[in-house]
């Protein structure tokens, strides 16, 4: 009974587990999703996928800013008296069963109109009629089955987000044109010299020009822009190139039919435009559910309860604030300015910022910094400066977060195209000047044939869609990149730099072993209720390891600080603590974390803490060691060097007690002297330093959750596959330099009809979609075979 | 032999109508999102399913 999964949410059932009509549930709050559900006939949510809930978690008052007239207005789309729209955020959002909850949702809360998920952005348009039901109602109503929408600073004024189509579009008109183009030139590949064709062959070829001025003038400018843009960095790049192809086809086809000499280019150039933007659109992967721009905002509360100076409570927004501002702060609450304790005991987790688990007390009186959540009970605290003033939000005036890491790396289509382009122009003034002095009617016709036949579509094409491809692969092995150049990027790493706390060391699995006498029953049940009362982060942490037992009053229970608790209940006394608090003397084992325990003044045993360091640390170190330098830079102090050094190579550097800043400094530096770097970091504490590498990947336990700005998200579950991961990016390289190699064969092949003046359209019509196709097909079936080594 | 004019304007026509049907539906956002859509499509039956079994789950009860 006890592996039962919740009916509800999958979660493992114990002893408090609660039977609701046949079924087993693990707490209260899933029972209720359930009932709430039954009620309303929408058990059909438990059809689609085995246990698709969330738990509901207590929001007591959590919502309240939600009856603010102007935070309502900054989050709705749009509103009148019987309608309004608001977007909201779920991150519980997961499979098909969440869809169609989440678009019942009118069946529960009759004033909704209509919601509409959408999966990739885990977002719901909610249509409802504010004279029925309100946004906190509906709110509340999501959280209480499980949905909790995630409501942040980031989406304060942000409404109507601007979604760019121009790619679409560009797509669609080349496409259009590309098709109808191709029906029109059909008739006249073959050159018979039919009585109708002859009679209208003049009507199609204009019908061709005129359906071939979109695809010039706007799908192709873009090219043309980064053409222009890139002659006045003195820089050839790929698309100058292309660029030179795209005018040369356009004014020898208008020219050619104009004058009547032939039947023109202009399937060619269709196709040519299609293609390339077709890998554009295929590299153009985003992970819309991810964030990679993330900077504090996406932290922050929307609002915050302030206590007027009459004692009243209100609800203002957080750039409302303001230095000499009371502000209450409930559990879980996220302290968005710089502020001084004034009432309460505060328990503050600052892992958003530093990464470290461990929550901090602090007394009245005390210094808080922006960026902790408040893990226990409610605060009082003043505000000592406003949100944007504050030491945690300050870090982002730092210019790495405005630059833009693809401004000055050369990728290697636009490292080969320089020497491309030049060959290029080298071979058509040779051929022309050639044909000058043997035929001169023909040089004009073999100069443009060679910019035609040359234009590098399939060159163009080689990275787009090898890196496209690759991007898919790695989203499904749970490694998230930004965008394509990234992994030419990491192919181009020679340092590794890792945080300490959250990425080499993991938040959730810190372990403990018994050594010792078994313990009795009643003993277990002590002990795991005089845990319960402490709040020293071991205890919380041995308290989350043991397993579920009962709740009892505890007789006598006394905290010792700095050495351990004490407690009893039933005749038994049990101490928990150093071991000279139990009475032992010290045993050899000091690298790890012990607490030992006694039961009556006698002796029992001991649980011994195991740094939670991630599975394969030390393998992933050994594997990246013969290609990479290595360093751990860590925010902590050197407590724990002596345990790496035995986990890691000997050669790892190891630096401790850097501060946000420092990080920042320590990898520009490296940079400056020509490392190559990739930081893996997790925290806040790591932005500006996974801003400033080369590559900054932050490792995150869920990837719906929290991440700083960075390049790429990895999954923590798959932090030991990184080497490979480095290592595919490598192969993917390879592949574009082999592809690379393939197009330059077919340049050559076309360059020969080229150069001897014989290229007729239908050989560059069938040359160019060749070269392409097959070029996208070889990189396919590459990075298809890499994806499959990797999983 | 003019029907080949009226053949050409037809057929020009309809690929333009296409053409414009398919910038409303980028416009209008279809395209946004690529999957909630096609798991959408297989919720109706799966309601209709559910709404039977009550219906027979009343009888028998």
């Amino acid at each position: 009974m006890s592996q039962t999964p919740c009916y509800h949410c999958g979660d493992p059932c114990d002893s408090s587990s609660v039977v609701y009509k046949k079924k087993t549930f693990c707490c209260n709050g899933c029972k209720t999703v359930y009932e709430i559900f039954s009620e309303h006939d929408l058990t059909c949510y438990y059809d689609f996928e085995n246990s698709p809930g969330a738990t509901p978690k207590e929001i007591e008052g959590k919502y309240d800013f939600l009856n603010q007239e102007n935070i309502i207005e900054k989050l709705t789309e749009f509103r009148s008296e019987t309608t309004e729209i608001a977007n909201l955020y779920i991150p519980h959002i997961h499979c098909s069963s969440c869809i169609w909850i989440l678009e019942n949702l009118s069946k529960l809360d009759k004033g909704i109109i209509d919601t509409q998920v959408n999966f990739g952005k885990k977002t719901i348009r909610l249509t409802y009629n504010p004279q029925d039901t309100t946004l906190k109602s509906i709110v509340l109503l999501l959280n209480r089955i499980g949905y909790e929408p995630y409501i942040s600073l980031e989406d304060f004024g942000s409404k109507g987000s601007h979604i760019n189509r121009t790619l679409i579009y560009k797509l669609g008109v080349a496409g259009f044109g590309f098709g109808n183009i191709m029906f029109l030139s059909f008739p006249e590949y073959f050159e018979i010299q039919e009585f109708w064709l002859e009679q209208y062959k003049h009507l199609f070829r204009w019908l061709m020009f005129a359906l071939s001025l979109p695809i010039v003038f706007y799908a192709a400018q873009d090219y043309f822009v980064s053409a222009y843009k890139g002659l006045k960095a003195k820089i050839l790049n790929i698309d100058v190139p292309i660029a030179l192809g795209i005018t040369v086809l356009f004014v020898r086809s208008s020219v050619e039919i104009a004058l009547d000499l032939g039947s023109g280019f202009f399937d060619s150039l269709a196709g040519l435009v299609f293609f390339l933007l077709l890998g554009k659109f295929f590299q153009q992967k985003t992970y819309q559910f991810l964030s990679f721009e993330r900077d504090y905002k996406s932290y922050f509360p929307i609002a915050i309860t302030k206590i007027e100076s009459s004692g009243s409570e209100t609800t203002i927004q957080v750039y409302d604030i303001k230095k000499g501002d009371r502000l209450v702060i409930r559990n879980q609450e996220l302290i968005p300015v710089d502020a001084i304790l004034i009432n309460g005991k505060a328990k503050i987790d600052y892992s958003f910022v530093t990464g470290e688990s461990q929550a901090i007390s602090k007394v009245s009186g005390d210094k808080l910094f922006a960026g902790g959540k408040q893990t226990r009970g409610v605060i009082e605290i003043e505000a000592l400066k406003s949100v944007e003033q504050s030491y945690l939000t300050q870090l982002w005036s730092n210019d790495v977060f405005s630059k833009n890491k693809e401004e000055g790396f050369t990728n290697i289509t636009n490292a080969i195209s320089k020497h491309f382009t030049l060959t290029i122009l080298a071979i058509a003034i040779i051929a022309t000047s050639y044909w000058l002095i043997v035929d001169a009617s023909k040089a004009m016709n073999v100069f443009t044939a060679v910019l035609i036949i040359a234009c590098p579509c399939a060159i163009a094409l080689s990275a787009p869609f090898t890196f496209g491809n690759l991007l898919r692969i790695f989203g499904k092995l749970k490694f998230y990149l930004k965008n394509a150049s990234v992994i030419e990027q990491l192919a181009k790493i020679d340092t590794v730099i890792f945080d300490k706390t959250g990425t080499i060391t993991s938040n959730a699995s810190s372990t403990a072993t018994y050594d010792g006498e078994d313990l009795t029953e009643t003993e277990s049940l002590v002990l795991k209720n005089s845990l319960r009362s402490s709040n020293h982060p071991l205890s919380r942490t041995l308290y989350q390891l043991l397993k579920e037992e009962g709740i009892v009053t505890l007789d006598n229970y006394k905290e010792h600080i700095g050495q351990g608790i004490e407690a009893s209940h039933d005749a038994i006394n049990l101490k928990i603590g150093s071991a000279s608090f139990v009475g032992q003397t010290t045993t050899a084992n000091t690298l790890n974390t012990t607490v030992h325990l006694s039961s009556n003044n006698q002796y029992k045993g001991q649980f011994t803490f195991y740094n939670g360091y991630r599975k394969g640390v030390s393998k992933l170190f050994n594997q990246l060691k013969s290609f990479y330098d290595l360093v751990i830079l860590s925010g902590d102090n050197e407590g724990e060097r002596d345990n790496l050094k035995k986990l890691l190579p000997a050669k790892t550097k190891l630096i401790f007690n850097q501060k946000p800043e420092d990080k920042l400094q320590f990898i520009k530096y490296h940079q400056e002297e020509g490392a190559h770097i990739l930081m893996v970091g997790d925290g806040l504490n790591d932005a500006g330093a996974l801003a400033q590498s080369n590559v900054g990947i932050a490792i995150s336990e869920d990837v719906n959750v929290f991440s700083p700005a960075c390049d790429a998200i990895l999954d923590a579950s798959k932090f030991k596959q990184l080497f490979q991961y480095i290592k595919a990016t490598k192969s993917a390289m390879r592949i574009i330099k082999w592809s690379f190699i393939l197009s330059f064969l077919y340049n050559v092949i076309g360059l020969y009809f080229a150069v001897t003046g014989q290229l007729a359209p239908v050989v560059a019509a069938i040359l160019m979609p060749l070269s392409s196709i097959s070029i996208v097909v070889f990189t396919t079936v590459c990075t298809n075979f890499l994806g499959k080594k990797l999983e | 032999m003019s029907v080949i004019y009226v053949i050409l304007t037809v057929s020009v026509i309809v690929g333009i109508a296409f053409f414009i049907v398919f910038l409303f539906a980028v416009k209008s956002g279809q395209y946004d999102d690529s999957y909630t859509p096609s798991v959408r499509m297989l919720f109706e039956d799966e309601l209709v399913k559910d709404e039977t079994k009550q219906s027979i789950k009343t009888k028998t009860d």
